[in-house]
């Protein structure tokens, strides 16, 4: 990271670059992306290097579960929970199992979140974190079941637990199982919070739907990624509902703290000591 | 079915001309019309057992269909209705209060869906904003209080989807709900008497005991909204709902209910009276057997029943 921040890398700054000022003559396609913030073009290992963050303007793109847990969690005290609960198709929904296989071979993931123990700073915890490279983050059964044991996981060993968030919502190929995984997250977690045990939400871009309705909003402390898309309904069905344009930063998670669903904004470069820090705070006195 | 409906609407327009010219001729035909009536039922059995999950979301959404309040008013006594969340507003959307049935005192909350226009405008089509989740919560807390069991009544298209519904949290007030539900010490049974949809009737449908009228729907969205989001085609909406598995045939196999509640030919509104007192023994029979559990038998019951759904594999 402190790497990072002397390096002198020069960016192009028009929004949209000509073809001649295009810097990638030589450079096969997919290296480079634009930044949805500042909108410029970067290259794309710069980007990886950095924790998935503009080195220009500090936009936050979106992580892997992976790439999240490299950030977060102690080096090689990861212990990974039930990852080889796999996916059903209860509906017998056209084409979902090939749909799940696609996932699994472009996300390297066989679900939409991995779940297990680590430390933070020494401290340990229970942690489950989202990938919105899985067929958008979506809940289904297996996300249900992996979120519920994680937190059952906790409350047993009297763990706190750490949720990392990034979803659409609930899974549509499931269902009315998908629904009820809201319930069954939901339960978990009013026992987890009944041994008195600390849980902290992070909201990640994006965090929507059935997850906002269910475990996103549940915890003690509830944390959120800089310009992270949060909400219950999803922008285009509001807009179609009421027929105006929604005003700007509209569900971001500025607009959630100013309205006082969220505790606090962290930046992403912050994260890990500031977890770190609200387990210190947290640790039970024996 | 669209046959079979021709066929009914002839039979019945024959039947009416016999009748009439029974009557006006004093010729004796009840023989006939005996057949004919006959007849008519076998025609209304076969056409309402075929029906499409399509044709189920019409008479879940059908404009007389009876409401909460209706089946409030016939199934218990001296309801009297609480108002607001005692933070922002009342959300007409959803109504609450208390009530006695077989002289025992419950807290009764529903979804208001409007039985006209104007009614509909004010109840905003029974979709409720955050406030009328935060009633709803403030309601079964007080019956936790008072040791009163809570009956909910299910009939929503959905949580309203506006831009003040997310500035009040929308999705928090959902969530709190299924949490606070899961763990509400007394007992709660859910009846789904039209739709149930997505996020928005699951925040009263945490219970002990779960059920669905015949003809109602339960589903993670409308059939137009998994059109849109899956195909973005709203218009495929007819398609979606073969494929979602809505009905309550579909929840009582996947053990998502408890059991169905039969209606009389052609839906609830053909006859609220005896859907009526088919709801009220449920309620009954479930409040006996609800009341001899011990507080943590109910609790862990009601946990390990939503702990099981789910389709996954364990390798
Ligand atoms: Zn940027």
């Amino acid at each position: 990271m402190i790497k990072g921040l002397f390096k002198k890398t020069k960016y192009v700054t028009t929004s949209v670059p000509s073809q001649e000022k295009a810097p990638t003559p030589n450079i096969p396609d997919g290296m480079w992306v634009k930044c949805n913030s500042c909108e410029q073009i970067i290259y794309k290992k710069d980007i990886e290097e950095n924790n998935r963050l503009c080195p220009n303007c500090g936009f936050h793109f979106r992580m892997s579960a992976k790439e999240r847990i490299k950030l977060i969690v102690d080096e090689g005290t990861f212990i990974e929970l039930d990852k080889d609960l796999t996916t059903l198709n209860p509906l017998d929904f056209p084409q979902y199992e090939e749909k799940i296989r696609q996932q699994e071979e472009k996300s390297g993931i066989k679900e939409a979140v991995i779940t297990g123990t680590g430390r933070i700073y020494g401290e340990e915890a229970v942690i489950a974190v989202m990938d919105s490279f899985f067929l958008m983050g979506s809940m289904g059964s297996v996300v249900g079941e992996k979120i519920t044991r994680a937190v059952e996981e906790a409350t047993e060993r009297r763990l706190p637990l750490i949720i990392f968030c990034a979803s659409g919502g609930a899974r549509m190929q499931e269902g009315i199982f998908s629904l009820m995984q809201m319930a069954k997250t939901a339960g978990a977690i009013a026992r987890h919070d009944e041994a008195g045990l600390l849980y902290i939400s992070v909201l990640t871009d994006p965090t929507t739907g059935g997850v906002t309705a269910s475990f996103a909003m549940l915890a003690d402390i509830i944390v959120a990624e800089p310009g992270a898309l949060i909400g219950f309904a999803g922008s285009r069905v509001i807009e179609q509902t009421i027929k105006q344009k929604l005003p700007e930063g509209f569900q971001r998670a500025e607009f959630l703290l100013e309205h006082g669903f969220i505790d606090m904004i962290i930046r992403r470069q912050d994260l890990k000591k500031s977890l770190g820090k609200l387990l210190c705070l947290h640790k039970e006195v024996k | 079915m669209s046959e079979v409906n021709q066929n009914l609407e002839q039979l019945e327009n024959k039947l009416q001309a016999l009748k009439e010219f029974s009557a006006s001729h004093g010729v004796d035909l009840n023989k006939e019309i005996k057949a004919i009536e006959e007849k008519i039922h076998e025609l209304k059995i076969e056409a309402y057992r075929n029906l499409s999950p399509w044709d189920k979301v019409n008479l879940a959404r059908h404009s007389e269909r009876p409401t909460s309040l209706d089946y409030i008013d016939e199934i218990f006594e001296d309801f009297i209705e609480f108002h607001g969340d005692r933070n922002f507003r009342d959300d007409p959307a959803i109504i609450g209060g208390l009530a006695r049935i077989e002289g025992k005192v419950v807290t009764v909350i529903g979804h208001q869906k409007g039985r006209n226009i104007k009614e509909n405008i004010k109840r905003n089509f029974g979709m409720p904003h955050p406030e009328g989740y935060r009633k709803a919560l403030r309601l079964m807390k007080q019956a936790e209080k008072f040791k009163r069991p809570v009956i909910c009544f299910i009939d929503t298209p959905g949580a309203f989807c506006g831009i003040g519904a997310e500035e009040r949290g929308q999705g928090e007030a959902i969530a709190i709900n299924l949490m606070e539900m899961s763990r509400l010490k007394t007992p709660v049974i859910s009846i789904v008497i039209g739709e149930g949809g997505s996020g928005g009737a699951l925040a009263l449908g945490v219970a002990d005991k779960i059920y669905m009228l015949e003809n109602s729907i339960y589903s993670i969205l409308s059939p137009e909204g998994f059109a849109a989001i899956l195909w973005k085609d709203g218009s495929r909406a007819k398609e979606a709902a073969q494929i979602m598995k809505i009905t309550s045939e579909d929840l009582k196999n996947f053990e998502i209910i408890d059991d169905i509640i039969k209606e009389p030919l052609g839906g609830a509104h053909k006859d609220i009276n005896e859907v009526s007192k088919r709801i009220k023994e449920i309620i009954i029979k479930d409040l006996k057997e609800l009341g001899n559990l011990e507080l943590d038998q109910l609790l862990n019951r009601r946990y390990m029943k939503f702990r099981k759904m789910g389709k996954y594999q364990n390798n």
